[in-house]
């Protein structure tokens, strides 16, 4: 029962991530390709300085996929700035998901999992790293398609790495939300998720979105070929000009793997569950407008209430105060508040029905 | 005869999955197809990830034409009754129909005919129905179309229908429908990398061949038998041998169209982890199949993973990723093995007490010390040390506790077996470790050392005891604590170690271990019926009598299941013999007798009869005979002979058959009928000495 969808399912809650399937690239892996059928003309990577390659910079890599998808029609949106698990509940693709509104979007999300810090020693596990996240609604006929062609665009070739669909269902107890899809293979190792929405917040999909999840540092880690996310070139410079993801991360890991199992303030985050689960009920209630049940003016700003709620559960978790049927209980009370702003959401301009 | 040609092409369809979901879209045609009258002469499907197919040929062009007569009201009857019919049977008036008489009169007849039609008609209406009601253990919903209630529900998003139907000889005609906007066609699509483009196929043959041009091997068993055959052969070629693994072989077959096995390798210093960690981490997580040395059966630092391409480089990349991916899997695992070593199984137990085995039955710490404290008390009696038992009982439960159990909790006991030896545990500890939960099923093996016995059995009571104390027994077919499954443990344990465990005591002696307020008595006598349920059961699946079971539990104070089940072998060759079959026939029949006769007067006929109004010979041969089976069968029963017993019993078979013969039960002197009646009572009290025969079939 996680509280959050984890990156790599099934992986949840093991002290260690498996290290990354790495594969040296030999010179002639680093052509670009846009020779290969699935390589758009916009991809061709010829025109991109060689720092912006995705196999050579994180920010190369992210940029990479920005544009692919911003050239499938996506809003290409920055990070929510509330903090959360995962990528899914960007109010982009919880709430989004909604209604029967299209809707088209790709972002990058900061996710924190405050338990899976490991002081920097870990080469693998992060208590803050990023997803990069896109949510089609609805989900268009050639979404495996699409998605190929992302990891072609990310140096990603199909005919010596062996992609593969395998089972996965998704269920977020928090969230209220359930859908069907798969792990993303590339050469046995999970690379991204793909989801097909089918309840989100307690409210049916219709239309059904879908969901594509990429774990950034996996990835990246996996085409630039380094065993350690803190050697990943950030900026695809060399020399006194190269900045690495350890440069970047290395301390924040450091420091905030010691807060959120030591000093995290416990009584405080309590306080804190308590106000924003009352607050998100405070805002919910008052939203409707002229008290009936027709129309949703602030679900926005209950739903970051529910954001907080269970970011702050997270870090009581992470500091080993809830016992294990509290547990079940804080997972129920953060749910009862994303239904109650689902409802609310689809009580919205861009919610509601036609 | 033309032939059928259905293909469902989706996206990946879950390994799992596959199977079943072949089979059912055959039975759903074939049954359909049988109902509709056009009965075929074979069908077969097929799955693989990405597609269902079926060919059913030898199916009719036509339904068959109908002809129906149906009755319908008298001649001259009431009008609307008149009307009613015809409204019914499409006519349009009664001149229409036939007049047949019978010995009440005569009556209208309505000759209806209904020609068949074509089969492809009907084909086309059947299949979208088929499609829409299909069985799939989950499914979903996707694409625009899901803005509308009623869109499709498929497995995953279902993007062409092929359906063809036609003579061999001839083009096929597609056969018209649409699902959601899905028209049926003739067009499907190759290998997903190596041949996406579309192909038009006519029927199953020249499908199944376009396909595997396109890199697609429709058969799930043909993927099965290449990858096996390419593992073995790789392995073969390199000394080694394929470790078999048929439910990793099947879910691979399932995740690829066209397999392609290729070996690869991780460094040797892993083979110092568990060879059951290192096939766990190698199948489980990365669904590859380990090797192993045929000389010394050891574990080889090789595995074979199957893809789904044949790589332009020749697998190089895709072998380098999954050794990168398994070199990681293995240094975790590694990693955890050797993090556990470092702590001793009894310096895990404090953990216990945080950890809540289930709300009302208290943490897991207190289940271990009832299993220690039952264990204790069960050892002299499975002829195992006490303190050995104890402390096998206490650290049985310990490698819950350890990273490698935490993450595949498969080899749970397994890996406390190898922590108990390696912190020096007496090796009868390391062993109750493992097979303390064993037998898992009715395959599985049974614990034969006495110390595993003793915990085996105290573990599995104390779970009994427990649930029964909480009232949650199974029921129907919900039995989420497995609790049949541990009953038929404790049987198969008791059984196939002959061992004498009195079933009663030992429950009561483990009720004392919980706080719950049942009852001491009902609980323990409760629990024994289920036993005795769970024996029958067992019974009927290898082909026993299992009523057999109830003639023996009727007896009461029955609690040794080990007498149990040798009586009622005991008494299945008796009565298996023309003895045992009279004898069972003539005590029957006394039984039905008193029934009547008790029932009439109101009164039981127990008691000596007595011995001075005995007039018949036969009666008094009889009284002497019941005397000495009885003396016989229970000197027999003393001495656990229950053969011996059942050759008692059969002795009395002649002087009942006599009896029977030459007796008149009711005599028309009262006294001499009550005696008699005794007389009867007394056959059916005899062979209580061996069985209750009231409760045998038959």
């Amino acid at each position: 029962m996680d509280l959050h969808r984890p990156l790599l399912r099934g992986e949840a809650g093991l002290p260690e991530l498996p290290r990354i399937a790495l594969i040296p690239l030999a010179a002639a892996d680093t052509v670009p390709r846009a020779h290969h059928p699935l390589a758009r003309p916009f991809l061709t990577m010829d025109a991109l300085p060689d720092h912006m390659r995705p196999e050579r910079s994180f920010q190369g890599f992210i940029l990479a996929l920005q544009r692919f998808w911003a050239e499938q029609g996506c809003v290409i949106l920055q990070p929510y700035d509330v903090e959360m698990g995962a990528g899914t509940f960007h109010p982009a693709t919880t709430l989004r998901a909604l209604g029967p509104k299209r809707w088209n979007a790709a972002y990058v999300q900061p996710s924190r999992r405050p338990k899976d810090g490991r002081y920097g020693e870990n080469p693998n596990r992060l208590q803050h790293y990023y997803q990069f996240q896109v949510i089609m609604k609805p989900s268009p006929p050639n979404l495996q398609e699409l998605y190929l062609k992302s990891l072609a665009a990310i140096g990603i070739d199909s005919s010596v790495h062996d992609i593969r669909f395998v089972e996965d269902d998704w269920e977020s107890p928090t969230l209220g939300a359930w859908g069907l899809g798969w792990e993303c293979w590339c050469d046995g190792m999970e690379v991204s998720q793909f989801t097909y929405f089918q309840q989100v917040a307690g409210v049916e999909c219709a239309p059904v979105s879908g969901e594509l999840t990429y774990g950034l540092e996996r990835l990246a880690m996996y085409v630039q070929g380094v065993d350690r996310v803190y050697d990943l070139n950030f900026n695809g410079r060399e020399g006194d000009e190269r900045v690495t993801y350890g440069d970047v991360f290395l301390q924040a890991e450091q420091e905030y793997s010691r807060h959120n199992f030591e000093f995290a303030d416990t009584a405080m985050l309590f306080e804190q569950f308590r106000m924003a689960e009352d607050a998100c009920r405070k805002y919910l209630a008052a939203g409707w407008q002229e008290g009936n049940r027709k129309e949703h003016l602030m679900a926005l700003p209950a739903y970051d209430q529910c954001i907080k709620a269970s970011h702050v559960f997270n870090l009581l978790d992470a500091r080993g105060v809830i016992s294990v049927t509290e547990r079940q209980s804080y997972i129920m009370r953060v749910r009862e508040l994303a239904k109650a702003c689902g409802e609310a959401w689809v009580h919205t301009e861009a919610g509601r029905a036609v | 005869m033309p032939e059928l040609l259905l293909e469902l092409f989706s996206e990946e369809i879950p390994a799992r999955m596959q199977a079943k979901a072949a089979d059912d879209l055959r039975r759903m045609v074939t049954d359909k197809l049988v109902a509709e009258g056009l009965v075929y002469e074979g069908a077969k499907a097929f799955a693989t990830p990405r597609r269902l197919a079926l060919t059913v040929h030898g199916i009719p062009v036509r339904q068959p034409d109908l002809k129906e007569e149906r009755r319908g009201p008298r001649v001259g009857g009431p009008e609307p009754a008149i009307q009613g019919f015809l409204k019914a049977t499409g006519l349009s008036s009664v001149s229409e129909a036939k007049i047949q008489n019978d010995k009440k009169g005569d009556f209208y007849i309505a000759l209806i005919e209904k020609p068949g039609r074509p089969a492809i008609d009907v084909i086309a209406e059947m299949l979208p129905v088929i499609i829409r009601t299909f069985p799939w253990p989950k499914s979903m919903r996707w694409g625009a179309r899901s803005a509308k209630s009623g869109s499709l529900s498929w497995v995953r998003p279902l993007h062409a229908i092929t359906a063809t139907f036609g003579l061999e000889t001839e083009e096929p005609d597609v056969v018209n429908f649409s699902v959601d906007g899905i028209e049926a066609g003739q067009t499907t699509y190759g290998h997903r990398f190596m041949a996406p483009g579309a192909i038009s196929v006519r029927r199953f043959e020249d499908y199944e061949a376009k396909l595997t041009a396109a890199k697609v091997v429709l058969d799930p068993q043909t993927r099965k038998d290449i990858i096996l055959e390419d593992a073995k052969e790789l392995a073969f070629a390199q000394g080694y041998e394929v470790v078999e693994d048929h439910v990793l072989l099947d879910e691979v077959a399932g995740l690829v169209e066209w397999p392609v096995a290729l070996m690869g390798s991780f460094d040797k210093e892993f083979l110092s982890i568990p060879d059951e960690v290192i096939r766990a981490t190698i199948r489980n997580n990365q669904k590859c199949f380990v090797v192993r040395d045929s000389r010394t059966g050891k574990l080889a630092n090789k595995f074979i993973l199957t893809a789904n391409i044949e790589a332009t480089d020749g697998g190089k990349t895709v072998i380098a990723g999954n050794e990168r991916v398994i070199r990681a899997r293995l240094s975790d695992a590694k990693f955890f093995y050797e993090t556990d070593l470092k702590t001793k199984l009894e310096a895990r137990l404090p953990k216990f007490e945080q950890i809540v085995f289930h709300e009302k039955l208290g943490t897991q710490a207190e289940r271990i010390k009832r299993v220690e404290r039952l264990a204790a008390e069960i050892a002299p009696l499975v002829s195992a040390d006490v303190e050995t038992a104890k402390r096998a009982a206490r650290l049985a439960k310990a490698d819950l506790l350890t990273e490698v159990v935490g993450e595949f909790p498969e080899l749970q006991g397994l890996m406390g077996k190898y922590y108990a030896l390696a912190q020096g545990e007496d090796a009868a500890v390391a062993t109750a470790s493992e097979d303390h939960y064993k037998p898992q099923g009715p395959a599985d093996r049974v614990p034969t050392d006495a110390v595993s016995v003793a915990v085996a059995l105290a573990d599995k009571i104390d779970t009994l005891v427990g649930f029964w104390a909480i009232d949650e027994k199974p029921t129907g077919s919900k039995d989420p604590y497995a609790l049949r499954r541990a009953a038929l443990g404790v049987i198969r344990l008791i059984v196939d170690n002959t061992l004498r465990l009195p079933i009663l005591t030992t429950a009561k002696s483990a009720m004392k271990g919980f706080s719950a307020n049942a009852d001491v008595d009902t609980l323990p006598n409760d629990l024994l019926s289920f036993f005795a349920d769970r024996l029958k059961v067992q019974l009927r699946d290898q082909g026993a009598r299992h009523d057999l079971v109830d003639a023996v539990f009727s007896l009461g104070g029955q609690d040794d299941l080990l007498l149990i089940v040798r009586r009622v072998e005991a008494l299945g060759k008796f009565l298996d013999s023309d003895d045992g079959k009279n004898l069972l026939a003539g005590t029957k029949r006394a039984g039905n007798i008193l029934a009547i006769e008790e029932k009439r007067d109101k009164r039981t006929f127990d008691g000596a009869p007595d011995a001075a109004l005995y007039t018949l010979g036969e009666e008094k041969a009889l009284a002497k005979a019941i005397e000495q089976a009885k003396r016989e069968a229970s000197a027999a029963v003393a001495k656990e002979d229950f053969a011996a017993a059942m050759s008692a019993m059969a002795k009395l078979r002649p002087a009942v058959d006599a009896f029977f013969d030459k007796v008149k039960v009711n005599d028309e002197d009262p006294k001499v009928r009550e005696n008699r009646l005794k007389l009867l009572n007394e056959i059916r009290a005899a062979t209580r000495a061996v069985a209750d025969f009231s409760k045998v079939e038959g």
